[in-house]
This record gives structure tokens, sequence and C-alpha cells, in this order.
């Protein structure tokens, strides 16, 4: 992989910005690189306070049953435990929620899922914690459990039907390729467990350090649930161990703040990986019905999809999920005649919510393996008939109706990714490089190669009318300048490219990143749906470009660098003499153009912009044993413009890899609702031998309304990586395969 | 009982009194949380540690089998102004995201390059193979350590 490093002159902005050497389009090093190699960075669950006491969590050891009855004094009698709470001590609406405030926050007598938490525990040390939490004595009526989201459907119990119809719905093409395919529940795995530490002010308010990604959305539920005044809870940005949407919901957050409230001291709480499977919400598993009718010729005439989600037991945000699934059902191609109805079931497994892609992930295994399928069925190459049937800019969207104002190369994406050389063949016989690996189970005069590819489209940011920003503050110093923002780094290296942004709307090299609490700045929305970059991004370069003109207004400058302001090429102020004659600050509130609600047919302007990507897998395959080696991926992806090369790679990387897992590795096995593999053993993640080769095209078309152009990067990876390693498989086994993630069993056959 | 060991150099004693991990002891008892707690089960290395020569999870390694022992941590590799060579390397290419496994990579890959100053990317994807990262998708980390690999 070749990481660029030169600046794009041409299209660098004003002269000014040129001469930074830390700007926009350069390989700017993160600044928490270095605490992090130490070993100092500060996660939360690295964080002390003076007397703290550590939480645990009582849970519910069914999927759904009546809590009969619950009795505490066995945990309350334990030396070292300060406080024990259940619903009832809840102050406020005791209720929580992202979409809807469904969520009690411990169980309101009935629990919904298996691990609901049911009561939390403060006690002088974690071991005494757990035990006491252990030794709450809850007697339980099980009830029937509604595991299955094709009854939940038939029962009406969802939470959220989208319909989509457009054009003339008796539209018919001569081929019609028909098909069912599934998702398995993936989960986002982040190393960094669910962790808080709640620090009580003295006076009935609480600074909360927790993993989240986005503290705004976190407060505005707290202070709700707990019945206090918004400037009672703080809530600050913290270190976070990645999130990839794990972190949209909240799950200790109000126990740690309320056990804290209850005993005047401060409290951490920390998941292990067992509690993390449970306690924070997954990838929504998929069944999808499809029904694709094109012409000979390749031309799409009709898509039809019938989409089933499954949203666990609570809300969480399936109802944003369900409806991206539908609206990107078609994928990034034209058809006219459109029908797609999309089910967000309840039942009682466990929540799920957001994960890197968000609905769009599950719908495109479903239209890529059709694309393939008709491509088969037509005798065509699968490429030449996805490009035949392109979505490009300025076409409406098959689904929404919305006419694409945005950037979309789709055919350009598409082009770089056939262009791209394939690997040769090996005959090495180094078992790291059969599938199997080092279990020597395989020999290469067994093992088939298979390619495959994947196309996606993707929203960015928040779509269907929400309301949507981002603020961000930035101020002059004596030095040079601060970047105050809430949004959240969870390690995707949004820290750099805002001060990338700022420095080259400043001028100025000397940029810091300020992550500021809930009470000191706005809102920058959610650390999800690829949006930072282009909305915080955005609220920092207009705040930065005002910076920089009121510096230079004050004084009649034109130019601004570290040392100073100057006018005509002399030094005419100092920046420490300018900070000294007052303050200079400008905060700004980014908002993205408009959406809107769909109407009744799913039609409307509902998305803010939208990003392309396109993947080709390289297999091999040991048929009999079932075994799988991913050998390479390439990409290309649609990126509006570059701000850090490196952290582009990065984010395309890591997510080509998620998607890689939930093609061949990654499930939770859930059985009646009970998560049976909540560990690192059984949950199986890619790691460094699993891991492909991977190699990316950076396709820069400006995007609408992104900082210079900038689209976000962060989810398009892990779309149609997984459909792209799926097709590689079939086209190595000559399976239909028509489940992810594909398992030794479906490949052999038992 | 009381166990002492020899931690990135200094001698530490600390007093232990229920079965509980090296990881443990090291993040609550003795201040040192570069080392990362994250499976618990010696899946993820993120708890990487070098214990008497040898690279071991401290997260399966009980304490008080430890007295005596001699132990390198993250915090025990570079110093204050100066990065550890693994450490230099993985910050430059950019094979730190969230941060939460680098520690751990930061120990396992040090102890690889003790052992074998110019891996082939082969020996150096096997030899992490137990150190999951669930951001980077490995490849800048691969990137850091064969150019440190390939400095003469």
């Amino acid at each position: 992989m070749t990481v660029p490093t030169t600046p794009d002159t041409q299209t660098a902005p004003a002269s000014a910005e040129q001469r930074v050497n830390a700007g926009i389009g350069r390989s700017v090093l993160r600044p928490d690189g270095i605490p992090k190699v130490k070993g100092n960075f500060a996660y939360v669950s690295d964080l002390q306070a003076e007397g703290m006491l550590h939480g645990a969590t009582a849970r519910s050891p069914f999927a759904h049953a009546r809590l009969v009855s619950i009795d505490l004094t066995p945990a309350l009698a334990m030396n070292g435990v300060k406080a024990v709470i259940v619903q009832d001590d809840v102050p406020g609406t005791a209720m929580y929620g992202l979409e809807h405030r469904d969520q009690p926050v411990l169980c309101d007598g009935t629990a919904r899922y298996w691990g609901e938490p049911v009561a939390v525990v403060a006690a002088e040390d974690p071991e005494t914690a757990k035990h006491a939490a252990a030794a709450i004595v809850m007697e339980w009526e099980e009830l029937d459990t509604l595991d299955d989201p094709e009854e939940a459907d038939a029962i009406d119990s969802v939470f959220r039907r989208v319909k989509v119809r457009r054009g003339d719905q008796d539209a018919h093409g001569e081929v019609v390729i028909e098909g069912y395919y599934e998702v398995g529940t993936q989960d986002q795995a982040p190393l960094g467990p669910e962790a808080g530490l709640a620090l009580p002010d003295g006076e009935g308010g609480v600074d909360l350090y927790g993993t989240s990604q986005w503290v705004h959305a976190d407060h505005e539920q707290i202070v709700a649930a707990l019945g206090l005044q918004p400037d009672q809870i703080r809530c600050h940005p913290a270190g976070i161990g990645g999130a990839f949407g794990a972190r949209e919901d909240m799950n200790l957050h109000i126990h740690c703040c309320l056990l804290a409230l209850v005993t005047g001291r401060p409290v951490k709480m920390v998941y292990d990986r067992a509690e993390s499977f449970a306690g924070h919400v997954h990838r929504h598993p998929a069944r999808m019905w499809y029904r694709h009718e094109a012409n000979r010729d390749g031309t799409l005439v009709r898509v039809q999809a019938k989409l089933l989600l499954d949203g666990g037991a609570y809300m969480s945000t399936t109802g944003a999920v369900i409806g991206n699934a539908t609206y990107f059902a078609v994928g990034p191609y034209k058809v006219d005649s459109v029908a797609i109805d999309g089910v967000g079931a309840k039942t009682n497994n466990p929540p799920c919510g957001a994960m890197r892609g968000f609905g769009a992930v599950q719908s495109c295994f479903g239209h890529e393996t059709q694309m393939d399928r008709l491509a088969a069925e037509l005798a065509m190459d699968p490429m030449v008939l996805r490009r035949l049937n392109a979505l490009q800019q300025g076409d409406p969207m098959s689904t929404t109706g919305q006419i694409i104002t945005d950037s979309l190369p789709t055919v350009d994406v598409m082009d770089a990714l056939v262009a791209m050389p394939l690997p040769d063949d090996t005959d090495s016989d180094n078992p790291l490089h059969l599938p199997g690996g080092t279990g020597l189970t395989t020999s290469r005069s067994h093992v088939r190669r298979g390619v495959g590819y994947g196309v996606s489209i993707k929203n960015i940011a928040f779509s269907e009318g929400f309301d949507d920003y981002a603020e961000a503050r930035v101020v002059l110093t004596s030095v040079g300048a601060e970047v105050h923002t809430a949004a959240i780094e969870v390690g995707q290296g949004l820290v750099t490219v805002c001060a990338q942004i700022a420095r080259s709307a400043l001028g100025l090299e000397h940029v810091a990143v300020v992550f500021d609490d809930t009470s000191s700045i706005g809102s920058a929305g959610s650390t999800s749906a690829s949006r930072q970059t282009q909305l915080t991004g955005n609220a920092v370069l207009e705040a930065a470009r005002r910076v920089r003109e009121m510096a230079l207004e004050r004084i009649g400058g034109d130019d601004l660098t570290d040392a100073g302001v100057w006018r005509n090429g002399e030094l005419i102020m100092s920046l420490d003499a300018l900070y000294d004659a007052g303050p200079i600050e400008f905060t700004a509130r980014y908002r993205h153009p408009a959406t809107f609600e769909a109407d009744e047919n799913g039609q409307g302007t509902l998305h803010a912009g939208f990003a392309i990507a396109a993947h080709r897998a390289v297999v091999e395959v040991d048929p009999e044993l079932g075994l799988i080696r991913v050998v390479r991926i390439d990409t290309a992806q649609d990126v509006g413009r570059v701000l850090n090369p490196q952290s582009v790679i990065g984010q395309i990387e890591g997510g080509i890899l998620q998607g890689v897992g939930l093609a061949y590795m990654e499930e939770l096995v859930i059985q009646k609702g009970k998560i049976l593999n909540a560990s690192f053993t059984d949950y199986l993640l890619p790691t460094f031998l699993d891991a492909p080769d991977v190699e990316a095209i950076l396709i820069e078309e400006p995007g609408e309304w992104g900082p210079f152009g900038a689209k976000g990067v962060g989810e398009p990876p892990t779309i149609s990586s997984t459909p792209a390693v799926a097709a590689a498989i079939r086209d190595a086994v000559g399976k239909p395969l028509n489940r992810v993630p594909i398992l030794p069993e479906h490949i052999v056959g038992v | 009982m009381i166990i002492t060991m020899t931690i990135n150099g200094g001698q530490r004693t600390v007093e232990v009194n229920t079965p509980t991990s090296l990881l443990n002891v090291l993040r609550d008892r003795l201040e040192l949380e570069g080392s990362k707690q994250a499976c618990e089960q010696g899946e993820c290395g993120s708890c990487s540690v070098v214990l008497d020569g040898e690279l071991v999870c401290s997260c399966l390694v009980m304490a008080t089998d430890c007295d005596g022992s001699t132990l390198t941590t993250v915090e025990g590799l570079g110093d204050e102004d100066t990065l550890h060579p693994v450490q230099q390397a993985l910050v430059q290419a950019g094979g730190v995201q969230c941060g939460f496994c680098t520690p751990g990579f930061v120990v396992a890959a040090a102890a690889l390059f003790d052992e074998h100053p110019h891996p082939e990317s082969d020996v150096i994807k096997e030899e992490l193979a137990g150190n999951i990262c669930r951001c980077t998708g490995y490849g800048a980390i691969l990137r850091a350590l064969e150019e440190l690999a390939a400095r003469p």
C-alpha cells in the first residue's frame, strides 16, 4: 500500500493556507500517537479518583421473564457494599433510549432480553461489588421468548415498517432472479471495554467520563432519566478504545451517575468482556427476500425486496437502521420500478443498533448477490452489468426518487477497481499462505481460488429530517490557536483532521484540539454515519476562517502566521501582543443541507450526501474442509477530497477487515435470546494472519458540502467488502452460499 | 503474600492477598496502566508483557507466581524523551488508531525485534497473530514493522 504524502497544491485553497506544513492533504501524524504507544494515554477504564467506589451489575439470566421478587439484603449485608439500586430507586423518568426512550434504566419488573441490568451495586473494591451483585437473590417466572423475527413481524411486534414504492408497479423484465439471504449478528467488538467514572460535585450534580460517541445525547438522556436539571450533569469526552457504533447507546452511564449521587463518592464501572457483549447493542441480523427483473441486455427493470431486521428487545436506533437498509436496498443502481418493504422487528433477542455501515451492510449483501446471479443468468461479466446500471450524479435515487446532487463517481470507482491488476496465482505451500494456516490441514493441490466483486452506496450524516449539526469553537492563543469541540475521537483520527483544517484556514501551524464537556460547548452530533469530518470539519473551517478575519481586521493586517499579523510583508504585531489586546474566538455551528421525512411511499429528499465504494476479493478455499483464506482485497472509494491520506487508508484497511470478518468469521451465536459466545475465545475476530493484502485507489471528486470537498470515509469500506468476499468464495466452490458469515459447514455441505 | 518483582529495571514490592492476575496487580496496585485489560482470556494480547524473558499475556499469569520475576511492560520501553524504535515506527506509519491494542503490540513487537532484528513479513504476522487490533486491519502496523525490519 502506498500512502501519498505530497499535498495536492493544485486545489489547495488560498496562498496563506498553502504555506502551512501540517494542513490539509498531508499525512499529519496524530497528536495522541505518542501517548498511545507509550501506554500513558488515559482510557476511561484507566481513570482513577480519590476515594472511588466500584460498580457492578446484576443481570437477567433469561431473555423474557417476570421478576417475581428480588432480595437485596445479602448484598447490602456485605462488608464494603455502599449502595444497591433497583429501578424503583431511579428518581426521574427512569427511561432512556437513543431514538425513543423505551428502555428502563434497570429492569422494570419484566426482563425483555438476556443480560438486561436488574440492579447495580457500589462497593469499596471491584471484587466485593461483583460478589455483592452475584449475591442478590432474584426469583423469576419465565415467559414465552419471542426470538423469531418472522413471528414478530406476523404478530406486528415491530419498531418500524418502511415502505418504498416508486414507478410503475406493473413493470416486468425478461429475466427474473429471486433470492433469499441472511446476515448473522455481528458485534463491533471494540477492544476498549465499556467504562465510566462518575464524580459527584457535592451539589447534587455529576461529572461523567464515559465511553461514548455523542456526549450531548448521553447528557440529554441522563438528565431526563434521573430527573435533574441540564446543568447538573456534565458529560466529558474521554479516552475511547474503539467504537464502531457500540458507544452510540448508553449502558452503564446512568447507573454510574446514580450510584455516585446516592453514595456521594466517585464511582467507576468497567464491563468485563462477557458483560461487554451483553451490555452493548449489535449489528442487526437480517433476513431478506429479493426479486430482480431485467431485460436481456442487462438493464434493470424492477427490484422488489422485503427486508426483515431483528431489532431485539429495545429500539436503540432500529428505526434509522431499517430506514437505511430499505432506502439503500437497490444499491448504486438505476431502476425505475421499485417496491421495498423494510421491517425492524421487536423480539426478546439482544438489542441491536448501530454498527459501521448501519443497515446498508445487510441490504448490500442482498443486492450484490442478486447482481452476481443476474450477471450469471445473462452470461455477462458481473462488473459490466453493474456499470451498465450505475447510478450517477443527477439521477434520482431508485428508492426515494431524490435527485442526487452530491458527487457520485460510481462509474469512475468501478472502472478504477476493474483496472487494478489481479494477484498472480501462487504455488506456495507455506502453511501461512494456505487456508487453515499453521494447522497444516490442507495442501496447495486442494485449494481453489475465486474472485468476487461488491459495490455499495451509503448516506453520509443523519437523514430523514433529523436536525443534524455540529458546533466547534476556534480560539486564538498567544502561541497559535485551539479548536474546541465535544466531538468524540474514538480512534478514527478526527483529532488530527480538525487541527489540519484549522491550520489551513488560519494559516497557523500551532493548533491544538481541546475536547470540551457538554456544559462548555454545543453538540458536535454523533461520531457516526461517517459524518464528523464533514460536520465538525465544516464547523471548524468556518470558525477558523472567521478567527483569521477577526485577527486581520483588528489591526488592518493582510496575513497571519505563527509570528503574528503582517501587513505588506512586515510583521506589525506578534501573536502574543494580539492575544494580550483581547480575546479572539468564534463559535460556528454547521448544519448540512436539510433532509426531510419520506412520504407514504418512501419518496423525498431523505439524505444529505452519498459515498460509493467498490471491492474486489481474491480468496482461496479448500472445498473439502471448508477452509477459507482471503488473499487480497482491492478497492476504489469515493472520498471527495483526501484531507489526511494516512488516516483515509487507515479507515479503509480497518473497515475492510471488519467486512471480511462478517463474510466468514464473525457471528454472535444466539439461542433462545441468549448469547452463547460472549468472549474473544468464541467470537472470532480476524488476526494478523487473517488480514488480506489491501490496495486502495482513492477517487477524488469533491463532494457537495464537505470541507474542501471531503467526504466521510469510515463506513463504505465495511459495506461492499462482505459481498465481495462471499462472491469470491462462491466463485471458488460453485455453491449458492446465501448467508454470511460463510462457515466451513456451508461450504462442505454438512 | 508479599511479592517482589523487578519491573522495568526497578524493584517493586506488593502484598497480594487474593488470587488475582499479574495484569490486575500491574494496573490496580502498581499504577502501571499501560497494559490493557480487554479480554481477560489471553486472546487479544492487549496485556502483553515480557516475564523473565518470555512474552506472556499478563491476564493469564497469577500474580503470586511472579515473586522474584523480572518484568518489562510498555512503560519500560523507550524513555521520557526517546521512543523505542517500535513505538516510533508505529506512530510514523499510522499504526495507531484507538490505541487500546497498541501497548500490547509494542511489547510483542519489541520482543520479536530483540530476537530477530530483521524479521520477514510472514514472521511479523505470525509472531503478532496473538495481538488483536480492531481498528487498523493490521496494514499500517505491518508497514511500520516492515520498515523497521528493513533498517540496516
